[in-house]
């Protein structure tokens, strides 16, 4: 720290102070330049969202009816709707989410209240926040390594597995910051009236830790949600109405995606409209998600 | 609240194929090639009511196919490239093909309209390998006298991801270049020495969209449907021909069936009339089933197409294989599953 | 973040001898145990299954810019290199604009604007990656083809020394767009980092500062950016680590040439986006579907390194 302050104050304000008199005028000019340039970074990063939402309500739209939620994907010329895909994405993500925030909740309460600097603890940490950037595509081929190969085949419980691994780092993160922010006193108190330690961290840590921990949770289904990659290999799509885990399973993502490069019109009209509901969904839950909790992590 | 009366009346909705799906209908799994996935969901569809076969097909892809069947996990796999006589013995698999489809060039050259320039097989493979590069070329500016080719880059697009398609377009280069066939080959995806990809055929259909001077090849169902600029090609008797209903189906009776596998070449047919790019996309089915019922009604379910589908083809732009054909893969079935 | 300190565990363990004490503990540490498992089997499953590819090529595969499925000849090069140069590439375009961002959240908007500007400049990092594929492929690449690139070809491509990388057919896809496309979807994710260290800067360094006459940049150039430059670097590398594996969004713009162009404009690959293409028409047991496999492995190295120096750095700083 003191390290730090002594290589930062010297520098900038001395050569300014000297120059102060002389330079007044290009020191402003300057800081106005670059004033407006950040402004209009910003601008450009918003307008680039905008751009992205217009893009999807203006051809999304078009084909967005009743039918996309009523009908199961079709074949070209026919009726059909996406409510296969939905219906499946929904399977997908929320069977993974249920099955992987137990696992990121045991994690993060193991390296915030049992192993915080030790080097077990260190190395979870460390291995957790490599898999919450790691490609998800390479965790598609894993699970395909190891469940659709050895299983004989592609099905939604490979596509939940691979969404379940995605899911355990966020929540493990969320778990861990939120649990640090609890005061240790409150620790201390509740130990101190002689509940174990277990207890004392799902009865008052986890209750006071909830918010953060659903946020996570959100935040975890919102980016499974909007996964195409790991399941391509994994849960593959299925152009019919199924809901056996043991088969290939539609979802919204890979239904877009063979959709989109396909030569038919009304496949390519039902994958924008499957475009637009998808991002809607996603954005929805983190506005959700951050409006949840109203102090940003 | 809009919202979540639109899911209430998904849910409802969702209960019927649920249960009619299971109640009385048999099940076939298919797995396999991308080309004919549209025209097999058709015929599963139209099939459902009058067979009573429900069939679950899964477009992976031909090499995803091949595996699946090769493992046993689907009833039938489907290819576009057809297996040899000898994979097909290794793996006791039988071979037939359903359906045909041809594919077309499509251009961005500024005042060109549809069907009016005229390439031959040669050219097209210098294109894509990089030789030919200006739309002013003097081989190309001799053969359309009476358009004024721009001064203009060629830029070549190509199926990015690995496709049927691009195996019958490659398959088509190699049978008119021998360069071709020396430097590149023929696959589901190939080592493009010129040009660019993109996803499926919306994304090369794009791709020619937004580049003055692009050229590419989609399905002609896809062409039709989006009014894409289209070329004449010279087929292998010498003639400029367009591509249109006619000249694919001179192309289809041209070729002889006659081979193992009926791994037929429609590509490059002679007959004055033929379009030179089609070609038949296949099934595979074990000859050793292990359920043999669920194997009948594959056949079954084909037999149905055969008979009735042709028109369902015809309106996504494939093209149905003659009658001959359908009577000998009869026979194949019955030699194969009758003892 | 940085509130607790080891005191709770120490004055619970010596209380707790009880039995569920025990398990629940035991409970914890397994899942921990599980989660480096589960990095561990990625690691070697992918690793295993891309030998195959590694034995028929030997190190060579890393380097070889062939990938000829034809012939059965397979390498790494080109897609390496596409994966490198557009996540690069990205990076160069991301961080003015996540900067430019950060420092206008932190020290320019009115407060009652950095909320909500800020939330959505987060939700770009919200968008499904498959969004920004098809809207890179129907927006963005038609835009380039038909305005941006004729201009720089013309324009800059004529040029000497850097001429080079703006030549060739205005596709509209390409490496450059395919980086454009990660720029956008990093820049989130570095602005968040970035503002994040900005606003930790204790107050009364840039208070002393503005206190000597410093305009607002003079103190984020003198201060801020030198307290925080191992976390601004950290962020980055996050955003690059983030930009090597990103998958659809790529497949839908990169081109997906099997070669090296030279030219920012020309067509390439990238690991991710060869593994999405051509996954399905590989089969089980080919040499094609090892080689894929084996990218993967290489892919997993590369996140991995990029990963750990950015965490490495960024814990270092805000784990005070």
């Amino acid at each position: 720290m003191s390290l730090a302050l002594s290589s930062i104050s010297h520098p900038g304000p001395r050569k300014d102070a000297a120059m102060a008199a002389r330079l007044g005028a290009s020191r402003k000019r300057a800081d106005r330049i670059i004033r407006t340039l950040c402004l209009a970074a910003t601008v450009l990063g918003l307008v680039l969202l905008a751009s992205i939402l217009i893009t999807l309500f203006y051809r999304g739209f078009e084909a967005m009816s009743l039918r996309v939620f009523t009908h199961v994907t079709a074949p070209p010329g026919s009726e059909g709707g996406l409510l296969n895909a939905i219906v499946g994405s929904l399977i997908q993500s929320l069977i993974g989410t249920a099955i992987g925030t137990p696992i990121g909740m045991l994690v993060g309460t193991y390296l915030a209240e049992y192993a915080k600097n030790s080097w077990l603890g260190n190395a979870v940490r460390f291995v957790s926040d490599i898999l919450l950037s790691a490609p998800s595509i390479l965790i598609g081929l894993f699970v395909y390594q190891i469940l659709v190969l050895p299983f004989g085949g592609f099905s939604g419980w490979a596509g939940i597995a691979a969404l379940a691994i995605i899911v355990i780092p966020i929540v493990v993160r969320t778990t861990e910051d939120m649990l640090q922010l609890i005061p240790n006193t409150l620790r201390e108190a509740v130990v101190g009236l002689g509940a174990p330690k277990w207890k004392m961290i799902i009865l008052i840590c986890w209750r006071a830790a909830l918010a953060g921990i659903i946020t996570g949770v959100l935040l975890a289904v919102a980016r499974v949600a909007g996964e195409t990659a790991p399941l391509l290999f994994t849960s593959l799509g299925n152009n019919a109405w199924s809901t056996d885990l043991s088969k290939p399973m539609s979802s919204l993502p890979v239904t877009i995606y063979s959709f989109a490069g396909s030569p038919f019109e009304d496949w390519i009209a039902l994958a924008w409209a499957g475009a637009l509901l998808i991002t809607l969904g996603v954005l929805a839950l983190n506005i959700l998600a951050r409006t949840l909790l109203r102090s940003r992590i | 609240m809009k919202r979540r009366s639109l899911l209430l009346g998904a849910s409802a909705a969702l209960t019927l194929p649920a249960f009619g799906a299971a109640a009385q209908t048999a099940q076939i799994t298919g797995a396999g090639a991308t080309f004919p996935n549209p025209i097999y969901q058709k015929w599963a569809e139209a099939a459902r009511g009058p067979t009573g076969i429900q069939v679950n097909y899964q477009s992976v892809g031909s090499g995803a196919g091949i595996n699946q069947i090769r493992n046993r996990t689907v009833d039938f796999g489907a290819t576009d490239a057809p297996l040899r006589a000898e994979q097909l013995t290794e793996g006791n698999l039988l071979q037939f093909p359903t359906v045909m489809g041809s594919l077309v060039a499509i251009v961005n050259i500024p005042g060109i309209a549809e069907d009016q320039l005229r390439l031959t097989g040669p050219m097209l493979a210098d294109i894509y390998l990089g030789k030919i590069t200006r739309w002013n070329d003097p081989q190309i500016v001799a053969l359309n006298p009476g358009l004024s080719l721009p001064n203009l880059a060629i830029a070549p697009a190509y199926r990015a991801d690995g496709s049927g398609t691009t195996f019958v377009w490659v398959s088509y280069l190699s049978a008119v270049s021998q360069e071709w066939k020396d430097r590149v080959g023929v696959g589901t995806s190939v080592r493009f020495p010129a040009g660019t990809g993109a996803r499926g055929n919306e994304g090369v259909a794009g791709t020619v969209r937004n580049v003055r001077g692009a050229i590419g090849y989609v399905e002609n169902a896809y062409a039709i449907t989006n009014k894409l600029v289209t070329t004449q090609i010279r087929n292998n008797a010498g003639n400029f021909v367009k591509p249109e209903h006619k000249t694919f189906m001179a192309a289809a009776s041209a070729a002889n069936w006659n081979v193992p596998g009926f791994a037929a070449n429609v590509i490059d047919t002679p007959g004055a009339d033929s379009w030179p790019i089609v070609a038949p996309t296949f099934i595979l089915l074990p000859t050793n089933p292990t359920d043999a019922t669920r194997s009948a009604n594959v056949r079954r379910f084909f037999d149905w197409a055969f008979v009735n589908g042709s028109k369902l083809a015809e309106e996504l732009e494939y093209i149905p294989l003659p009658t001959s054909v359908h009577d000998a893969v009869r026979a194949a079935w019955r030699q194969s599953f009758s003892a | 973040m940085a509130s607790a300190s080891a005191a709770p565990p120490q004055v619970a363990s010596r209380r707790s001898s009880s039995f569920g004490d025990k398990v629940f503990a035991l409970v914890c540490q397994a899942a921990g145990i599980f989660v480096l498992i589960l990095l561990g089997a990625l690691i070697i499953e992918l690793f295993i299954a891309g030998l195959p590819a590694f034995r028929a090529f030997g190190i060579a595969f890393v380097t070889s810019t062939d990938w000829d499925p034809v012939q059965e000849l397979f390498g790494a090069g080109v897609s390496i290199y596409g994966t490198i140069v557009t996540a690069i590439l990205a990076i160069i375009l991301a961080v003015p604009l996540a900067f430019g961002v950060a420092f206008f959240l932190t020290e320019l908007a009115p407060p009652w604007m950095r909320r909500p500007v800020g939330t959505a400049i987060e939700l770009l990092a919200a968008v499904p990656s498959i969004i920004y594929g098809m809207w890179g492929f129907f927006v963005i690449a038609p835009a380039f083809a038909q305005h941006l690139q004729p201009w720089i070809i013309d324009n800059i491509g004529e040029l000497p020394l850097i001429g080079f990388l703006f030549q060739g057919p205005p596709f509209g896809t390409g490496l450059f767009t395919a980086a454009f496309i990660l720029a956008i979807m990093v820049l989130p994710f570095i602005a968040a980092t970035m503002r994040d260290v900005f606003e930790q800067v204790p107050p009364v360094y840039k208070e002393s500062a503005y206190g000597l006459g410093a305009t607002t940049w003079e103190v984020m150039k003198g201060v801020v950016i030198p307290y925080t430059r191992i976390s601004v670097v950290g962020g980055i590398m996050l955003g690059l680590g983030r930009a090597l594996g990103e998958t659809m969004a790529v497949t839908f713009v990169i081109g997906n040439a099997n070669r090296i162009t030279s030219s920012l404009f020309g067509p390439g690959n990238t690991i991710a986006s060869l593994i999405a293409l051509e996954f399905g028409e590989s089969e089980i047991g080919s040499l094609k579907l090892a080689s894929l496999l084996a990218l993967g492995f290489i892919l997993f190295v590369l996140s991995f390194a990029v990963l750990a120096t950015s965490r490495y750095l960024l814990r270092s700083r805000l784990k005070v």
